[in-house]
């Protein structure tokens, strides 16, 4: 390494190659399409055994009696633990109340719920295992509804937590309440010319993740337990694994196994303590890898909701008042059932000005299982009811349904039914234009010179009909989401970031407790550290717990958060680079006395472009490293009873134009083109961005027509746990996606970015709910849509 | 019981096999080759295909029994396999290195992969990959049209992908990873 500095006087591109606003490739892409990723279900140790769960066969009982003697007989079984096993006081854990039990204690609330962990040598022996657990069940009345769960003598299922939350909720079986109450909803009611009401149910919907719950508990020399394992928020599992493993957080490492998808599925605990007890207990490294099957339990699904509304409108289409009522299932324990009302409440009218509100969103305790976080996050269940209703109200006005939307579209500057202004672009006439705008595809696509490609037609393969009662509609549908946490909570990313010089260049390496779960923010943080530093290589370290927090992987807030974070952390590593190179070479040139100088392809640039010396030679053998927590603005709580309040950081919008064609004599509905505006803000990554856009709205479209966990309705058991019957869109399933990305920046955020990934999963489902509407001519007021409904059948 | 079979081009023996394993948990757990996913067991989603003997199946549903004597390419094997049937086809080339910087990736193994199967670039260039759950077995299927069927229609790769499920792309990006590997096929 030498010292002397880059001839001065050249000029170089002032745009990062590999930095942000291109299209660069992921970090891990090729080690993922040559199958040597090692995600959380790979992980392997010498001397390792196979932990299972054993699951409650009913959802609601009294634990009579539970014997673990024969279980533990079996020979290469090393352990068997029950509640009376768990080492400290410390037995539940939650996300925001910690009401779940890590194994059953004398009852269970919901089928499959965890009673038993079981450690041996092989999974099938800890199957067997498992299955030789007597366990003797006293069955209990199940609550699975609003009216069972608050009917008198309905039995609480929290009594220990009856006064939680007591005084916004009428019944201990509501986890959380929120009213809002803005305007006077009574008086504009009187205005209206026209008034539509509506009920709405929205089904279970489940994440259906590909990469099952699964990881590796290694017990430490110092008494502690390595972990590795796939999940969204690594210091908040530690948060809640730590004290039930009576360890200081510290002597719980976790580092991030490669996940194979997560959409909200993630957040809560699944297997994650039980590994560490089973490992602690054995002294052994034990890997859990839920089946499918197990998979359908170990996680918290999408509320189910009943949703009631009300809308009014003066006859030149201006809404005059929206009523509503949402109640969501939260199933046996609270997950993020709180947060989720939150949501749906404070969006629950949608992107739209309405001056007179008054609603109330609440989620229930039932015998259902648990329900918590999924990609739209309680936006998704409001935004399929008040599409529906903006469609309704529009033909009782005799207007179209897009142009009475954007005569109520919300802009910069309207308000929340939360008194919240919206302070960054908000671009709903514009999404709903684009939409609307594009060439339609063309009719009766099927037919070919040769005659009816049936791969093309509802039912395709199975070769059910040739077209004859095939049927077309257009629907549309916008939706608004929230970015980030809301309503008070400290939300926060740390970064670390090292600059350094290798072979003579300088190279960067970023440190974040990020997970990636195929969101690319991998790739997106090499992107960052490129354009502020002006470097080519960046290597990415591990997420692990040996660097501060980067909060979840959720809310659409990591692009946002953890990119933010490491923007920052850039910014600090720069100039300390300035610095130095100041000291090192500021006697050879008049332009380091500067203040705007910039790092470029490996250099220091003055602003007119001109070269001063190689980072490189600025660094020479010295590494620069900072590491640095960053907020972003503060939101507030909401008002218990009026629900006022800044409660959001920011907001995304999507729209969507679904065409469809559904066979009205077998009920089978083909969506033909499933077409999204979405406005980003600012697109860091292109094809990373539209990647999620597409994602998100095949999501949409799963919960519009096929996907849904049905629990019967009696026994609370679930139906069907399986991708035999629980139906995620095949290939087959998906239509073409036309993606229009708006880039309008929001003055708040890094680069003007927005979150991106829920926005889309909201209005894909109205808009194909819609599109099946005008093809058929029949309401639909329940999601998914079945056969049955569309036959008449059911 | 111990099975003994080919496994991309190399012959491999497991022992101590219980006869209730299946093809995917021995290659994962016995063979250390987890490139082939466990993402249902139950022959639903496709991200454990392989070719046995030439033919796509679902590991999860053969019988670790079922390979004895038999040949298996697992997506390790896939770069490999499309040289080798390229070579037999006459039209033998170079597949460019890659050549992008890779992280390590938290998990007990680091890269190796110099070469990959045209199929195999194109997801990656085309964005087909976010997860990367459902890759394996899609580059298996997709690799496999592509050498039956060059060129082919929309609807044929919809069709023949159609056992493979993914969550995260909306599969939009995939079939442009699939037409991009078409055209580069048609193209050399």
């Amino acid at each position: 390494m030498g010292t002397d500095p880059t001839p001065t006087g050249l000029t170089r591109p002032t745009r990062a190659p590999g930095g942000i606003g291109v299209s660069t490739l992921r970090p891990d892409g090729t080690l993922k399409v040559t199958g040597e990723f090692a995600y959380s279900s790979d992980m392997w140790h010498e001397d390792m055994l196979w932990g299972q769960i054993l699951r409650s066969p009913v959802a609601h009982a009294e634990i009579v009696s539970l014997d673990v003697s024969e279980a533990l007989a079996l020979p290469g079984v090393h352990a068997v633990l029950t509640y009376d096993d768990l080492p400290t006081a410390v037995r539940h854990y939650g996300l925001e109340i910690q009401d779940t039990p890590v194994l059953a204690h004398g009852r269970v609330r919901h089928h499959g719920e965890p009673v038993a962990a079981v450690a041996a040598d092989h999974p099938e022996t800890a199957r067997r295992a498992a299955a030789k657990i007597k366990v003797e069940y006293r069955e209990l009345p199940v609550v699975t509804d609003e009216d069972s769960a608050t009917a008198p003598g309905a039995p609480v299922l929290h009594p220990d937590r009856a006064d939680h939350h007591s005084h916004r909720v009428p019944h201990p079986n509501i986890v959380h309440r929120q009213p809002i109450v803005r305007g006077d909803a009574d008086a504009a009611a009187r205005r209206a010319d026209a008034v539509v009401r509506g009920e709405y149910v929205f089904g279970m919907q489940d994440q259906a993740f590909l990469g099952p719950e699964s990881g590796l508990a290694v017990p430490a020399e110092d008494g502690g337990v390595d972990l590795y394992i796939a999940t969204q928020w690594l210091h908040n599992d530690r948060a809640q694994i730590a004290p039930v493993l009576g360890l200081p957080e510290d002597k719980v490492r976790m580092t991030l196994a490669g996940v194979g998808g997560a959409f909200g599925g993630r957040e809560d605990l699944s297997m994650q303590i039980h590994a560490c007890l089973l490992a602690l207990r054995t002294g052994r490294p034990v890997k859990i890898v839920y089946n499918r099957f197990e998979s359908f339990f170990g996680h918290v699904h999408r509320h189910p909701a009943k949703l009631h509304y009300e809308h009014g409108a003066t006859r030149d289409g201006k809404l005059t008042h929206v009523r509503c009522r949402i109640v969501l299932d939260g199933g046996a324990y609270a997950s993020s059932s709180p947060a989720v009302v939150g949501n749906a409440s404070s969006l629950s009218v949608g992107p739209y000005v309405v001056d007179h509100v008054d609603i109330e969103a609440l989620a229930l305790y039932t015998n259902n299982p648990p329900c918590g976080a999924m990609r739209g996050f309680g936006a998704v269940q409001a935004c399929f009811a008040y599409e529906a209703q903006m469609d309704k109200l529009a033909a009782e006005l005799g207007l179209d349904p897009v142009e009475f939307r954007r005569l109520n579209a919300m802009e910069q500057g309207s308000r929340l039914p939360t008194g919240q202004i919206v302070d960054a672009p908000a671009p709903v006439a514009e999404l709903l234009r684009r939409v609307k705008a594009r060439p339609m595809p063309p009719e009766r696509q099927w037919e070919t010179t040769e005659g009816a490609d049936i791969r093309q037609l509802p039912g395709g393969l199975s070769n059910t009909t040739h077209g004859e009662d095939v049927v077309r509609g257009v629907g549309y549908a916008v939706g608004i989401k929230n970015v980030g946490f809301s309503e008070g909570f400290d939300d926060y990313s740390t970064a670390k970031v090292r600059l350094e010089s290798a072979g003579g260049e300088a190279v960067a390496v970023v440190h974040t407790a990020m997970a990636e779960v195929g969101q690319g923010g991998v790739t997106v943080h090499a992107q960052i550290a490129r354009t502020e530093l002006g470097v080519d290589q960046v290597t990415i370290h591990p997420a692990d717990t040996q660097v501060g927090s980067a909060g979840s992987t959720s809310a659409s807030r990591q692009t946002y958060m953890t990119g933010g974070a490491v923007r920052n952390a850039c910014a600090l590593v720069r100039e300390r680079a300035l610095e130095l190179g100041r000291r090192r070479f500021g006697s050879h040139h008049p332009a380091w006395a500067t203040a705007e100088l910039r790092l470029e392809d490996g250099h220091v640039v003055t602003e007119a472009g001109e070269v001063l010396a190689s980072l490189a030679d600025v660094l020479d053998d010295e590494v620069i490293e900072e590491e640095r927590e960053w907020r972003h603005r503060p939101t507030r709580s909401l008002d218990p009873r009026t629900g006022q309040g800044d409660g959001h950081l920011q907001y995304s919008f999507a729209a969507h134009r679904a065409v469809v064609e559904v066979d009205t004599g077998l009920g089978l509905v083909k969506v033909v083109e499933l077409a999204c505006a979405q406005d980003v803000g600012k697109a860091l990554n292109p094809l990373s961005v539209i990647g999620q856009i597409q994602g998100g709205t095949v999501q949409g479209l799963g919960i519009a027509v096929m996907e849904e966990i049905v629990v019967d309705p009696v026994t609370a058991k679930v139906r069907n746990p399986s991708f035999t019957d629980y139906l995620i869109p095949t290939i087959l399933d998906t239509p073409s996606l036309p993606v229009d990305m708006l880039e309008l920046p929001d003055a708040n955020a890094p680069y003007g970015l927005r979150g991106v990934g829920e926005a889309p999963t909201l209005s894909a489902t109205p808009a194909v709910l819609a599109a099946i509407r005008a093809a058929t001519g029949l309401e639909l007021n329940r999601t998914p849509v079945r056969p049955e409904h569309l036959t008449g059948t059911g | 019981m111990r099975v003994t079979f080919t496994v991309n081009g190399r012959t491999r023996t497991a022992d101590d096999v219980w006869e209730g394993e299946s093809l995917l948990h021995v290659l994962r757990e016995r063979l250390g080759l987890p490139g082939s996913k466990n993402a249902c067991e139950q022959g639903e989603c496709g991200s454990c295909t392989v070719r046995l003997d030439d033919v796509p199946v679902c590991s999860c549903l053969v019988a670790a029994g079922q390979a004895e004597g038999r040949d298996v390419v697992t997506v390790e094997g896939l770069a490999e396999h499309a040289r080798h049937r390229a070579a037999e086809r006459g039209r033998e080339r170079d597949v460019p290195d890659t050549d992008r910087p890779e992280p390590a990736t938290g998990g007990p193994r680091t890269a190796g992969a110099d070469t990959l199967a045209p199929v195999q670039r194109a997801f990656v260039d085309a964005g087909a990959v976010q997860c990367g759950f459902c890759t394996p077995g899609l580059l298996v299927a997709a690799d496999d049209l592509l050498a039956r069927c060059p060129d082919p229609s929309d609807a044929d790769i919809r069709e023949a992908l159609s056992g493979n499920l993914c969550r995260c792309t909306g599969y939009e990006k995939i079939m442009d990873a699939v037409r991009l590997a078409a055209a580069r096929q048609e193209g050399s």
